[in-house]
């Protein structure tokens, strides 16, 4: 039987990792990402994880080393927060576009500047469009289980591409939480040896990653896109073979009080936990209010979006991510544009919070539900609004 | 419908347009967007080797005289031969022009 310990999440994660039996680790230390990787580096040190971990002198590298481990066929694990994952995305790209199942725990924390440690969704944004699927944890116990679905996903022969897995820096990180750790056996039966569809072998040899020529740039990112959209059933068929056997069910979109639902909230990450808080005081209240979280963002869940919200009245986008000079939060942007073409279309309006660590609260919760009322009828002059920013 | 300009369907790609078959590279014509290209003077030329030695891509090879000819399919006209030349004897003349 699987046990329930008292756990830092960060220690979680990197348990998770070692029960995936990773082969190679290659991580430079950030804040609030360091706890995952250095406690992996411990298990490794102490022989009790049989795999290379490779101490990098920057995240660039980082990336660089488990795209050439990948590519030598070895399952590879890496994590990182904010300015490592700026300063790593170049070789995003390239993990992506050779098709290599990497996977990386982003621990989720502001950009700078001004610089800042806490947390928000700036890093998860700058990687939006790298071709990584992404999944988002709510809580501990997430952040350990879509580990596994990870690696199921993405070594896939039907997907082959790499995947980060999500969670908020501090809020979740750095917390102790009640966590099921899995029984090895039980792992094992979910996950498979990685088998690669194809590696670097002196014995056959190959090219990875040559010049795209504008004859054959365009097909090569095609091919790419289908790639993450044939990813879809198989995120889903992953997530229920991880419930048939752990016993918890993960979807793409999260419901949560949706029955009748007028007025809905969608959220992406540990906020969410205190969204489902706000939407019981405000259903006891007799308040028509539900909410969505989105568990997968790339993909983008656009048809799982377009059903739950279905028949519903007015929208509340919150983006943890202020995208300068943009027409609103990136994925209240996505939400509009997934519901422009149905004919009966909710009013979606955004509110930016939640920056840098700055608290969301229960009230904050309400307030938006309130005003998403009365916005309906006013005339709109802006496509989203910072909430408890001071004048 | 416009005329297709891509070389290859999508669905045709390798995973990731890996390249499966090694030393494929020497197909591609790698000279042809070459402006300049160095042409030897045999009178002056001693063999020496040294165009043949700094060449970065493989372009000089030695023929039965002695004197070392240029394979323009790989020549993308850089110079380096003519200015490493200790003789002066290859020049760079313009592509297309009877030099």
């Amino acid at each position: 039987m699987a046990k329930r310990l008292g756990v830092e999440v960060s220690i979680a994660v990197a348990e998770a990792a070692k029960q995936c039996n990773v082969d190679v680790i290659s991580a430079y230390p950030i804040t609030p990402q360091t706890h995952i990787v250095e406690h992996l580096s411990e298990l490794v040190a102490d022989g009790e994880l049989d795999a290379e971990f490779i101490p990098v002198e920057s995240e660039h590298t980082a990336m660089s080393t488990c795209v050439g481990a990948s590519a030598a066929g070895a399952r590879t694990f890496t994590a990182t927060s904010s300015q490592g994952l700026a300063l790593m995305v170049e070789i995003l790209y390239i993990a992506s576009a050779l098709r290599l199942p990497v996977v990386m725990s982003m621990v989720n924390r502001a950009l700078s500047g001004p610089i800042s440690i806490w947390n928000d969704h700036c890093d998860l944004m700058l990687s939006r469009d790298t071709g990584w699927i992404q999944t988002v944890a709510e809580n501990g116990q997430e952040a350990y289980d879509l580990i596994f679905h990870a690696y199921r996903v993405a070594e896939d022969h039907r997907v082959l591409l790499p995947v980060i897995v999500n969670l908020d820096g501090f809020t979740l990180s750095h917390v102790i939480e009640p966590i099921e750790y899995f029984d090895q056996a039980e792992v094992d039966s979910y996950l498979k040896p990685y088998v690669p569809a194809m590696r670097l072998d002196p014995k056959h040899p190959i090219t990875m990653g040559p010049v795209g020529m504008p004859e054959v740039y365009t097909e090569a990112r095609k091919a790419q896109e289908e790639a993450i959209k044939a990813a879809r059933p198989v995120i889903a068929e992953a997530w229920q073979a991880f419930g048939d056997q752990f016993g918890r069910y993960y979807r793409a979109v999260e419901s949560y009080q949706m029955d009748g639902a007028e007025t809905v909230l969608i959220t992406m990450g540990s906020i969410g936990e205190t969204a489902m808080t706000a939407v019981d005081e405000m259903r006891s209240r007799g308040k028509k209010v539900g909410l969505l979280r989105i568990r997968l963002f790339r993909p983008f869940p656009v048809e799982e979006l377009r059903k739950a919200l279905k028949g519903v009245k007015r929208v509340g986008v919150i983006d943890r991510a202020l995208p300068f000079g943009a027409s609103g939060g990136p994925v209240a942007a996505e939400v509009r544009s997934a519901l422009y073409h149905q004919t009966d279309r909710p009013f979606v309006y955004n509110y930016i919070a939640g920056l840098g660590g700055r608290d969301v609260t229960v009230e904050n919760f309400e307030e938006m539900a309130s005003e998403l009322e009365s916005l309906e009828k006013s005339e709109l002059t802006e496509f989203y609004k910072i909430i408890n920013v001071r004048e | 419908m416009a005329k297709e300009t891509g070389a290859i369907s999508w669905k045709e790609l390798s995973l990731g347009t890996a390249i499966l078959e090694p030393g494929s590279s020497s197909k591609l014509k790698t000279g042809d967007w070459r402006s300049m290209k160095p042409v030897t003077d045999r009178e002056c030329c001693i063999k020496c080797g040294m165009c043949y030695i700094f060449c970065p891509d493989m372009v000089y090879s030695r023929d039965d005289e002695g004197y070392y000819v240029q394979n323009y399919y790989y020549c993308k006209g850089c110079g380096i031969c003519a200015h490493e030349c200790p003789k002066d004897c290859i020049s760079m003349v313009e592509e297309g022009s009877n030099g």
